[in-house]
C-alpha cells in the first residue's frame, strides 16, 4: 500500500487494524486510537482520498490502495495545509487528540461540499467526537478552512 | 514599544506539533515495549475461589502473567491519598484482586505478551473462578446496609460529617414557610478520547526508571514510585507526555496498572506499555456525580432563605482512595452564591459495588448547584415570584467580600469567597439572553454558582534565559489541553520584556522540574501560572543586577524591553538579555554562544570574586507559588430551550455564559476551557449517563451507547466576561477549567420545568425520562 | 479491543467467493465492514474465516434495473448518496442513507451490508420493506432472488444462507409522496424508533425484530417492540404513533 506517497510493503497479520499497522509498524503516530469501534473518529484517515476509520478496517485490506495520514497534509517544514492552518487560527484544538481525525473528516468534507452550509458542516464533523473544544471553535475553523482553501 | 502579553489572545504555540500528527502521547511510544491486556473481574461482587494462569503462561508470545502472588506488592494496600478525621472506615484496592472482587472491572491478573493482540489472547485463557456475591449498587441501596460492600465497614459508611453554621433546627421552625425536596443526580464519566497509558523502561546500568504516563500528576506518581521500589527519587523520572484530555480521573494514583508496568518493566528487562482500550476504560477509570439529597429549606413570603438542611449520600464505589474531597466539595458549595444565614449539611460517604469515584470535571459540584438552583426555583414556583427575581434577592452583594460561608474547604481552611461581583453576572447574562423565542414548549433556564479555584498546596516554576536569548521555562503540572505552553509562556514573556515565541514552556515532565502537585481542580493558572511570574520576576531582577555591573547603571534605572537590558529613557546603554546570560556564568573556557565574554581576562566589572558571596551562576531561578486558601470564581449561565411537546426532543435555542475568573491571561484560551465545559455539561444533563443494573453490570460501556455529543447536539455558547480580581494572589488570577461544566444541568433542568411542566428533581435526563415522568 | 485470530481470505471473483463460502466451516462476508469489525474488535463476533469480497471487480456498480435502481454489493452508501441514478428513480434511499451514522462511515459501509446485517433499528431494511424490493443472493448452488417480505427474519437474521453472498440489492421506482423520519439520540445513531412511508404505504423500523409493514391508521396495533436504556417499549409504540401522524402529514 502507499501511505502518504510512499509505498510500503504488504502487512503480514490479517487481523491487523490498519490504525495499528500505521501507527506501530510504519510509526505514522498521529492517526490516534480513541474507541476501536468506529464511533470517535480519531482514527480517520484517507482511503483514495476520501474519509474512513482506519479502526474499522484491516492493514491487509489496504493493499493495492493509497492512504493518506495527518503527516502526509503538510510535509515536514512545508506550511500546515488550509484546514491545519485553520484550526490553529480557530483555537479548535485542546489536548489535539482527536483532531488528526477531526482534520481528515474536514478535508473529507471540503472535497464533498467546497462551499459547505452551516448544516453541512455540522453533518461533516459530527461523526468525530471531541471532548474538550464544545465544537464551537471547529465549526469556526471549518468556515475559516473554506477561506484559506484555494 | 514593548507588548503585554498577559491578557492577549495569543494563538497556541504548542499547535503547530499537534496539527501535523507530531504529537506525543503515550501509545506513540514504541520502543520495542512489551504490550500488556488485563484480565478483569466481570462481578461487582464476588468471592475469587481460583485463578489459574497456566494456559495463558503457555502461549506463545506471552512473557509474563502477574497475579497478587507474583508480586512483591501483592497483599498491600494501595494508598489512600487524602486522609480525613471523618473517613473512619477508608478503604483501598490492591493491585490485582486475589480474595474478592468489589466492582466489575476490577483487575484480577496481568498479562504481558509480544502485542496487545496476543495480551488480549492469552487473557482469555486466564481461569477465574468467582462465587457471586449479593450486589449493592445505588447510594440509596448501599444506606439500607441490607448487604455489605465491605465486611468490615458496618453500615457500608466510609465517612459521615455533619456541618452546621448559625442555628438551623431554630431558624427553620421559626421560618414562615418551608419546603422539603429530594433530588438525585446519577453518575457520570468524564470520558478523554485517550484513554489512559502507561510506558516504562528499566536501565539496569544507570539503576533508572522511566516512566511515561498519561497522568495529571506526574510528581506524585514518581514519589510513589521512589517509595515502592526504594529507589531515590533522582533514579525515577516521570513524564506525563501529551496527554489526550483529562477531566479529572487520570489524577488519580495509583490505578493498578502504574505500579505493574513499572514492576514488569524492571523484571523483564524490556520496555513495557500498556494502554487501556475504550472498553475497560468504562469500568477501570474512576467516575463520579452520584449522590441523593434531602433538602429542608426555610424562607419568608419575600423568597429570602432562612435556612437551609441538607442530608446527602454520595456514591463512593467500591472504594475511597481519593478520600472524601467530593462530598466535602459537595458541602462547601452548597449555598454558592448565595446567602443562607443558617446553614446545616449532614453527608455519609457510602460503599458500592461500583467503579471507585473521584473529581471529574466539577467535581462535587454540578450537584451542589443543582441542589441549590432546583430550591430557589421551587421556593420561586411556591411564591409565584419570578425566578430570576429570587435570584436577585438572595444573592451575596458585591460590598460583602471577603465573605465566610462557615464551612469546611477541601484545602482544610473554611469556605471564604475572595471576591466577585454576582448581581452583575445574573445582570449581564439576561441582557444578553435576550426575549423568549416564540413558539410552543420553550422554556428559559437561568443558575448563578461560585467556583473554588486554586487549591494549594502549591507549584513551583523554573525559568531559565539561555545564551542565545531564548527562554526556556518549566513547571511539574502536565497539561491535557490547557494550552500550558502558551499561557505560561505569555506571563514568562511579560516579565523577561522578551517575544512569546521565544519562551519555549516544558510541563509534566520531572526531568525538567521535580517538585509539585498536578493538574486538577482548576488550579494551574492560579498556582503554576503565578509560580511562573515569580520565578520570571527573580530572574529578570537577576537580569538588571548583572547588566547593571556591565553598564555601570543603578538596576533599578534598567527594565527588560524587546529582549534587551537597558536604561530607562536611553535604550542605546544596554545589551542583549542573551550577553547578560553570558555574563551570569563566569567560565573558564569560552564554549561559544558569545561566552569569550565571561571569560577571566575580559573586562570585569568589580572587583572580588567572579561570583560573589550567595550568587548563583545562570541567568536563571526557581519560584514557588503557594496560595494563602482559594480563589472563587463565578458566573452565570442562562437558556432557552425547547422540547418537542410529543418527542420530547431537546434544543438548546440559546445559551449564554457570563464568566468571572480574575484576570484572564489568555481571552482565546479561556473561551475554550467555558465552550468545551459546556459542552461536557449539556452531555451530562441530557445524553450521558452510566446504566448500571441491579447486578452492577454497567450496560452502556461503549460509544455506541454512552451518548456523548457531538457538533449536532451542542449549540453555539455566547460568552461574556467580568473581571474581579484575586486580591490573594500576585496575577489577580481564578481558575476557569471546570466552571463551563458545574451549572449546566441546573440551567438545563430549570428551563425544562419551564418549557414541559413536568417537575424535574433529577439529573441527568433523555427525551425517555421526560415521557415517563409526563405519564 | 483486538479482533480474535481468524482466516483470511480475499477472493478476487464472485465465484471463487461463494466456492469458498461452501467449503469453509464458520465464515462471514466482510464488505464494508462498519458493523462487522466492531464486533470482530469488542470479541462478540469470532467467526474461523472472513471472506473479503472488497477485491472482487465489477461488483460496485449503482445502475437502472426493471424499473427501479440496483445497488450492488461493494457499492458504498456514500456513492449511493451520490449516484444520479438513485436521486433519480429512488430519492427516498438517498434520503435514507443520509441518516445512515455519518458520512465517514458510508463511505466504506455498503447498503447490501446493512440489509445482511439486519439491524432492527437500521433505516435501509425498512425502506428496501417499504418499497417491495428484493435483494439477489448468489452461491455455488446459483442465484436466487429474495423479497423484502422475506429477507427479515429477525434481530439480526435474514433468509439468506450461511453460503450465500448478497450481491445485489434492488429498489423499485417509487412514484408519489415519500418521507422517512425517525428519532435517535445523537445525529447518525440508530433509531429509537422510525417510520418509512413509500406512497400509502408504512414501514416502521426500530420497533420489532425486523422492519414491519404497518396500517397508517392503526400503526402500533399488534406491535411488541423490546426496551433498552433507551426506550422502553411504551416509548416506542408513543413514538410511532407520533412519527406515522407526522409522515403522513409532510
Amino acid at each position: 500500500m502507499k501511505v502518504n506517497g510512499v509505498e510500503h510493503p504488504e502487512p503480514v497479520d490479517p487481523r491487523r487494524l490498519l490504525s495499528d499497522h500505521l501507527r506501530h509498524d510504519l510509526g505514522l503516530t498521529g492517526t490516534h486510537v480513541g474507541c476501536e469501534h468506529g464511533v470517535c473518529g480519531c482514527c480517520t484517515v484517507l482511503l483514495d482520498g476520501a474519509p474512513v476509520r482506519s479502526c474499522l478496517i484491516f492493514a491487509v485490506q489496504a493493499e493495492g490502495h493509497d492512504i493518506t495520514t495527518i503527516e502526509g497534509l503538510a510535509p515536514d517544514g512545508a506550511p500546515l495545509h488550509p484546514v491545519q492552518q485553520a484550526f490553529h487560527e480557530c483555537h479548535a484544538l485542546q489536548c489535539g487528540f482527536c483532531t488528526s481525525g477531526f482534520v481528515m473528516s474536514v478535508v473529507g468534507l471540503l472535497a464533498q461540499h467546497p462551499k459547505p452550509t452551516a448544516q453541512e458542516i455540522d453533518e461533516g464533523i459530527a461523526g468525530n467526537l471531541c471532548r474538550c473544544t464544545g465544537y464551537a471553535s471547529i465549526r469556526r475553523a471549518v468556515h475559516r478552512a473554506v477561506e484559506l482553501s484555494p | 514599544m514593548t507588548t503585554r502579553w498577559f491578557g492577549a489572545p495569543v494563538q497556541r504555540l504548542e499547535d503547530d506539533r499537534l496539527l501535523r500528527g507530531r504529537g506525543r502521547y503515550t501509545d506513540d511510544i514504541g520502543e520495542g515495549a512489551l504490550e500488556c491486556a488485563f484480565v478483569r473481574s466481570p462481578y461487582a461482587h464476588a468471592r475469587i475461589t481460583s485463578i489459574d494462569v497456566s494456559s495463558a503462561r503457555e502461549m506463545p508470545g506471552v512473557v509474563a502473567v502477574y497475579t497478587a502472588a507474583d508480586l512483591p506488592f501483592g497483599d498491600v494496600d494501595l494508598p489512600l491519598l487524602i486522609p480525613h478525621p471523618n473517613l473512619t472506615h477508608g478503604r483501598t484496592q490492591r493491585c490485582l484482586a486475589s480474595e474478592v472482587v468489589r466492582y466489575a472491572g476490577e483487575a484480577v491478573a496481568f498479562v504481558v505478551a509480544e502485542s496487545r493482540y496476543v495480551a488480549e489472547d492469552a487473557a482469555e485463557l486466564v481461569q477465574v473462578e468467582y462465587e457471586p456475591l449479593p450486589v449493592v449498587i445505588t447510594p440509596e441501596v448501599a444506606a439500607r446496609a441490607e448487604h455489605l460492600v465491605h465486611d468490615d465497614v458496618p453500615g457500608n459508611v466510609a465517612a459521615e460529617m455533619l456541618q452546621e453554621t448559625g442555628d438551623v433546627g431554630r431558624a427553620l421552625a421559626a421560618a414562615p414557610l418551608r419546603k422539603s425536596l429530594r433530588l438525585r443526580y446519577e453518575r457520570a464519566a468524564a470520558s478523554p478520547l485517550e484513554a489512559r497509558g502507561v510506558w516504562a523502561r528499566w536501565s539496569e546500568t544507570e539503576r533508572k526508571l522511566t516512566v511515561y504516563d498519561s497522568t495529571q500528576s506526574p510528581t506524585s506518581i514518581r514519589g510513589g514510585l521512589a517509595v515502592l521500589f526504594g529507589l531515590p527519587e533522582s533514579n525515577v523520572e516521570v513524564i506525563a507526555p501529551d496527554v489526550g484530555g483529562g477531566f479529572g480521573p487520570k489524577i488519580m494514583l495509583f490505578y493498578p496498572d502504574e505500579l505493574l508496568v513499572p514492576h514488569a518493566a524492571m523484571q523483564l528487562g524490556r520496555p513495557v506499555k500498556w494502554t487501556e482500550d475504550r472498553q475497560e476504560h468504562f469500568t477501570a477509570v474512576n467516575q463520579e456525580r452520584g449522590q441523593v439529597h434531602e433538602v429542608e429549606v426555610g424562607f419568608d413570603a419575600d423568597g429570602r432563605v432562612l435556612a437551609l438542611s441538607d442530608e446527602f449520600i454520595h456514591d463512593a464505589g467500591a472504594y475511597t482512595p481519593y478520600g472524601i474531597i467530593l462530598p466535602i466539595i459537595t458541602a462547601g458549595q452548597l449555598p454558592g452564591p448565595y446567602r443562607v444565614p443558617n446553614y446545616r449539611v449532614r453527608f455519609r460517604d457510602v460503599y458500592t459495588n461500583a467503579t471507585p469515584t473521584s473529581p471529574y470535571r466539577g467535581a462535587g459540584r454540578p450537584h451542589a448547584c443543582f441542589v441549590m438552583e432546583r430550591t430557589l426555583d421551587a421556593i420561586a414556583a411556591e411564591l409565584k415570584l419570578d425566578r430570576v427575581e429570587i435570584r436577585r434577592r438572595n444573592l451575596i452583594q458585591p460590598d460583602a467580600f471577603p465573605y465566610d460561608v462557615g464551612v469546611a474547604w477541601q484545602d482544610g481552611n473554611t469556605v471564604v469567597y475572595d471576591s466577585g461581583n454576582y448581581p452583575e453576572l445574573l445582570d449581564r447574562a439576561l441582557e444578553k439572553l435576550g426575549p423568549k423565542p416564540e413558539g410552543d414548549g420553550v422554556g428559559m433556564g437561568v443558575a448563578v454558582y461560585v467556583e473554588g479555584t486554586g487549591v494549594g498546596p502549591y507549584e513551583g516554576a523554573h525559568v531559565q534565559v539561555l545564551v542565545s536569548g531564548k527562554v526556556v521555562a518549566a513547571t511539574g503540572i502536565p497539561s491535557q489541553g490547557q494550552a500550558h505552553r502558551t499561557v505560561w509562556a505569555q506571563v514568562v514573556a511579560d516579565e523577561l520584556g522578551v517575544d512569546v515565541h521565544d519562551v519555549e514552556v516544558t510541563s509534566g515532565d520531572t526531568r525538567r522540574f521535580p517538585w509539585g502537585v498536578g493538574t486538577f481542580a482548576s488550579r494551574g493558572a492560579v498556582t503554576a501560572g503565578n509560580a511562573m511570574h515569580v520565578a520570571a520576576r527573580m530572574v529578570a531582577d537577576k537580569a538588571r543586577h548583572v547588566a547593571a555591573e556591565h553598564l555601570e547603571a543603578n538596576p533599578d534605572d534598567l527594565e527588560l524591553v524587546d529582549g534587551r537590558v537597558q536604561v530607562k529613557g536611553s535604550p542605546s546603554r544596554g545589551m542583549p538579555l542573551g550577553a547578560v546570560a553570558v555574563l551570569a556564568n563566569p567560565v573558564r573556557y569560552a564554549f561559544g554562544g558569545g561566552t569569550e565574554a565571561a571569560t577571566q581576562f575580559s573586562a570585569r566589572p568589580r572587583p572580588g570574586p567572579p561570583l560573589g558571596d550567595g550568587e548563583q551562576p545562570g541567568l536563571e531561578a526557581t519560584g514557588y507559588y503557594s496560595p494563602p486558601a482559594s480563589t472563587w470564581a463565578s458566573g452565570c449561565h442562562a437558556a432557552y430551550v425547547r422540547v418537542d411537546p410529543k418527542t420530547y426532543r431537546l434544543e438548546i435555542l440559546r445559551y449564554v455564559v457570563v464568566h468571572d475568573c480574575g484576570r484572564v491571561i489568555n481571552p482565546l484560551v479561556l473561551q475554550g476551557q467555558i465552550e468545551g465545559g459546556v459542552a461536557q455539561g449539556i452531555g451530562g444533563a441530557f445524553y450521558e449517563r452510566l446504566a448500571y443494573d441491579a447486578d452492577g453490570q454497567l450496560r452502556n460501556a461503549s460509544f455506541m451507547e454512552f451518548l456523548m455529543p457531538y457538533a449536532t447536539e451542542i449549540p453555539a455558547i455566547e460568552i461574556d466576561h467580568i473581571e474581579t480580581p484575586s486580591p490573594l494572589n500576585p496575577l489577580g488570577v481564578k481558575g476557569a477549567g471546570e466552571a463551563g461544566t458545574i451549572p449546566v444541568g441546573a440551567v438545563l433542568a430549570s428551563a425544562i420545568e419551564d418549557a414541559t411542566g413536568i417537575p424535574i428533581t433529577e439529573m441527568p435526563l433523555s427525551p425517555l425520562r421526560l415521557f415517563q415522568l409526563s405519564t | 479491543m483486538k479482533p480474535a485470530p481468524f482466516e483470511y481470505h480475499a477472493p478476487s471473483t464472485i465465484e471463487e467467493a461463494c466456492s469458498m463460502l461452501a467449503s469453509l466451516e464458520d465464515a462471514k462476508v466482510l464488505a464494508g465492514g462498519q458493523s462487522l469489525i466492531p464486533l470482530l474488535n469488542f470479541r462478540l463476533a469470532r467467526p474461523q474465516h472472513l471472506v473479503d469480497i472488497n477485491r472482487i471487480a465489477g461488483l460496485d456498480r449503482i445502475y437502472e434495473r426493471d424499473g427501479g435502481v440496483a445497488v450492488q454489493a461493494l457499492a458504498r452508501q456514500a456513492a449511493v448518496e451520490d449516484s444520479h441514478h438513485a436521486a433519480r428513480i429512488c430519492p427516498l434511499l438517498v434520503a435514507a442513507v443520509r441518516l445512515v451514522a455519518h458520512r465517514v462511515i458510508r463511505n466504506r459501509g455498503t447498503v447490501c451490508g446493512s440489509l445482511a446485517h439486519a439491524d432492527p433499528a437500521s433505516e435501509l431494511p425498512a425502506v428496501l420493506l417499504a418499497l417491495g424490493g428484493n435483494v439477489l443472493a448468489r452461491s455455488v448452488r446459483g442465484e436466487r432472488l429474495i423479497a423484502a417480505e422475506q429477507l427479515f427474519t429477525g434481530v439480526f437474521e435474514t433468509a439468506l444462507a450461511p453460503d450465500e453472498v448478497m450481491v445485489e440489492a434492488w429498489f423499485p421506482e417509487l412514484v408519489g409522496p415519500y418521507a422517512i423520519l425517525e428519532e435517535s439520540r445523537r445525529h447518525g445513531d440508530f433509531a429509537l424508533a422510525g417510520v418509512v412511508r413509500a406512497g400509502d404505504s408504512l414501514a416502521l423500523f426500530g420497533v420489532a425484530a425486523t422492519p414491519v409493514m404497518a396500517d397508517p391508521q392503526t400503526p402500533a396495533a399488534g406491535l411488541q417492540p423490546s426496551g433498552d436504556l433507551e426506550a422502553t417499549p411504551e416509548f416506542r409504540l408513543h413514538l410511532v404513533d407520533v412519527l406515522t401522524e407526522k409522515v403522513f402529514a409532510a
